[in-house]
């Protein structure tokens, strides 16, 4: 027999590693810096942006004034590519999770022939990178004369593979056959079954994908910069994109900390986002690891 | 947030390139027939009958200049849009050129880039409006820089023949005189450096505008193009003379490690960490309004030679142009004429442009204008002189915006390991050759 050690660990004590503790404190300050000098560099003036050292603050706390410039600068754009932003995301990314949750749920319940066939196209299609796609995607749509409209980026936005791909799985296994069949058996439509039984099994991956789908949308940078011409379309990405390029050349009117302001305000949505649906995403992404 | 702007300008790169290879598949016409000459009345018509456009130009002066131009002319509609800083735009134009709708009536373009879409038969050709005339009131090297065979594809607004701007008070206090020439720029870099090892006389970091202009300067001409047929040689002495000083600078580690037109860069020219700049004409409007630490400090003087006779490239400029998507070209050109043969021309001056018209770079009240920013120097008798000093015969690649964007891939290696520019250039090269003979055309090395 060993010799047990003083301490006993388990499952919900387990031993703690310094190695590891060391490894997550690094790792967490190499995600953080990032954000902590945006914090820090949309609270100064461009003058001093360009005087004071990057981590530490600047001679005067500008972050209202850079705030109120970033509403306001060349007629108040950046409402509107927030604006543009959030139809994006609300109509792009909320169509992805409803298509995405009833192709899944489709394929996890019902046997029908071709399904095999389905299922590899969406495992190659999640190993497509979506900027691949783009310039293929740009071509076809000018034919169709698509391009620099809204439509043009929430299309493309519809099409998730990757979400489908995750509620398929969590749908095998959140709803068992027999609640289905229970259901059947009382009388209920399938139209019914999915949307009085089913929808409420699935919250949790639902709530998985649409915040794998909204970030997806939020942060589309390539797309929209190929497809929309005009900025009054641009999303947030796209338009401070532009800000930021305009510090160069002739006649360059470098506006970098409204750039940075702009791109401090952008984040905070999503932030707030997972701050409310973190124990869903939690619950979502260990969903399927147990087998009960 | 350089990793940001780099992997934004790769995206593009990535776009462009695409929508370049199918711009030439499908335009292929390299020999568009040339238009008639024509005269300036139906342009004077269109301007009388009114209408609607769309302007695409990121320069500064353009949304004023806009409304200058709806005030004098009612019946006019334009729709000004700002599509994106330079190679942006470009991206977008050669979209919706490819696309076959979308494009604007009139873009700005840089001289660089023109060749690019004056080749894909995307542009108007201005003589059928009897521009042609206008030759005697530019510049010769800006009027050079918009004709293409035949063709006149824009005209000239903003014009960069390039010069010396140095920080006085750094060079005072380390007791350095202004270089006159090349070497004396060098004893000058290494001086300064050794002096104050925080300040370096300039910084370069790879910029292809920049490198191309040097080699102008110094007489090279890499680049020949007769229609389709292109030739590339990096290995033409004048190419060699500019490398063989400039890779005593890199080499020696003089040069400031700072991105050009970055944060940083605006820093540093306020500071004094970078202590001169070699480039266009259009800079003072910069540092007046970007490098307010800069105020007082800043001179400009001739641009620097081999044997310390006057001789000037250009770097940078835009024209604008007439896209031949246009439904009423015969307005925008009428929009073109106002802006850079018009009443245009002032507003943009006025906003710190540099005009690339002889009467404006000959007018007393411009060339002997006092600047307060540079200690009150009559800046504009130095930059209009150096109008006169640029070495003709100039001619960029009809893809050059791709070339550009392979640059720091290739050539950048050079002062990244220091290298040794030539094997850096003839790497760039070599992406030039294989690229241009993809696209269809008929590429050569020297």
């Amino acid at each position: 027999m060993a010799v047990l050690s003083k301490t006993q660990f388990s499952v919900t004590r387990p031993r703690k590693s310094r190695v590891l503790t060391g490894f997550m404190a690094l790792y967490l300050l190499y995600t953080l810096v990032p954000l902590v000098w945006l914090v820090i560099n949309a609270t100064k003036t461009q003058p001093s942006l360009f005087s004071t050292s990057g981590l530490s603050f600047g001679d005067s706390f500008a972050l209202f004034d850079n705030i109120g410039q970033t509403f306001t600068y060349n007629g108040g754009i950046f409402f509107r590519w927030l604006g543009n932003t959030l139809l994006y995301v609300v109509v792009g990314a909320g169509g992805a999770t409803i298509l995405a949750t009833a192709a899944g749920y489709g394929l996890a319940k019902y046997r029908f022939p071709g399904r095999r066939g389905v299922f590899a196209v969406v495992l190659g299609a999640v190993a497509v990178p979506p900027t691949a796609l783009a310039v293929p995607t740009f071509l076809m749509f000018s034919k169709m004369g698509l391009t620099n409209t809204p439509l043009a980026v929430i299309i493309p936005s519809l099409i998730s593979p990757f979400g489908l791909y995750l509620i398929w799985v969590y749908a095998a296994d959140a709803i068992p056959d027999e609640l289905l069949e229970a259901a059947r058996i009382d009388g209920a439509g399938e139209l019914r079954i999915f949307l009085t039984v089913t929808l409420r099994q699935l919250v949790p991956g639902i709530i998985t994908v649409t915040l794998f789908t909204m970030v997806q949308t939020w942060n589309n940078y390539f797309l929209p910069l190929i497809m929309l011409s005009e900025p009054k379309w641009y999303p947030l990405t796209v338009g401070l994109n532009q800000w930021s390029a305009q510090a160069n050349g002739a006649g360059a009117q470098p506006i970098f900390n409204l750039v940075l302001t702009g791109s401090l305000l952008t984040i905070i949505p999503l932030v707030v986002a997972f701050l409310l649906m973190q124990r869903f995403w939690q619950s979502g992404l260990s969903a399927g690891s147990v087998k009960q | 947030m350089s990793r940001f702007r780099s992997r934004a300008r790769a995206a593009a790169a990535v776009a462009l390139a695409a929508a370049l290879a199918v711009g030439c598949s499908s335009g292929g016409s390299s020999s568009a027939p040339a238009a008639a000459t024509g005269t300036q009345d139906s342009v004077d018509a269109a301007l009388k009958a009114g209408g609607e456009i769309t302007y695409w130009s990121w320069t500064p002066s353009a949304k004023d200049q806009v409304a200058a131009f709806q005030k004098e002319y009612p019946n006019v509609k334009v729709n000004y849009v700002n599509a994106g800083t330079n190679k942006e735009e470009y991206t977008k134009l050669q979209n919706a050129i490819k696309a076959g709708s979308g494009a604007p009536d009139v873009a700005q373009i840089e001289y660089y880039a023109l060749p690019q879409f004056a080749l894909t038969d995307s542009l108007a050709d201005l003589n059928q409006y009897g521009f042609g005339s206008f030759e005697k009131d530019y510049s010769a090297s800006t009027w050079a820089q918009v004709k293409n065979g035949n063709g006149l594809y824009g005209l000239p607004q903003d014009s960069g023949p390039m010069a010396l701007f140095y920080n006085k008070e750094v060079f005072d206090k380390n007791g350095i005189a202004v270089p006159k020439t090349w070497a004396e720029y060098i004893d000058a870099a290494k001086k300064l450096h050794a002096a104050d090892p925080t300040k370096y006389i300039t910084s370069d970091t790879g910029d292809p505008g920049f490198v191309l202009s040097m080699i102008w300067q110094a007489g090279g001409r890499p680049f020949s193009v007769d229609g389709r047929n292109v030739k590339v040689d990096f290995a033409d002495p004048g190419v060699k003379k500019w490398t063989a000083m400039w890779d005593q600078l890199i080499q020696g580690k003089l040069l400031a490690p700072v991105k050009e037109w970055s944060d940083d860069w605006f820093r540093a020219l306020g500071d004094g960490t970078i202590s001169s700049l070699v480039t266009g004409a259009w800079m003072p409007g910069n540092f007046i309004s970007s490098v307010p630490g800069g105020a007082g400090k800043w001179a400009v003087a001739p641009m620097p030679t081999y044997d310390g006779k006057p001789v000037t490239a250009e770097n940078g400029g835009s024209t604008q142009s007439v896209v031949k998507q246009s439904k009423n070209p015969a307005l925008a050109a009428a929009f073109v004429r106002w802006l850079n043969h018009g009443n245009g021309v002032q507003p943009f001056i006025k906003s710190g442009g540099f005009p690339s018209t002889t009467a404006d770079l000959t007018s007393p009240a411009f060339v002997d204008e006092a600047v307060p920013y540079f200690g009150g120097q009559k800046i504009n008798q130095v930059l209009t002189s150096a109008s006169k000093d640029v070495a003709p015969g100039w001619t960029y690649l009809p893809y050059q915006t791709y070339a550009n964007s392979v640059f720091s891939d290739t050539a950048g290696k050079a002062y990244v390991n220091a290298t040794g520019l030539d094997a850096g250039l003839a790497a760039w090269q070599q992406a030039i050759v294989d690229y241009g003979n993809q696209q269809g055309f008929t590429v050569s090395a020297g």
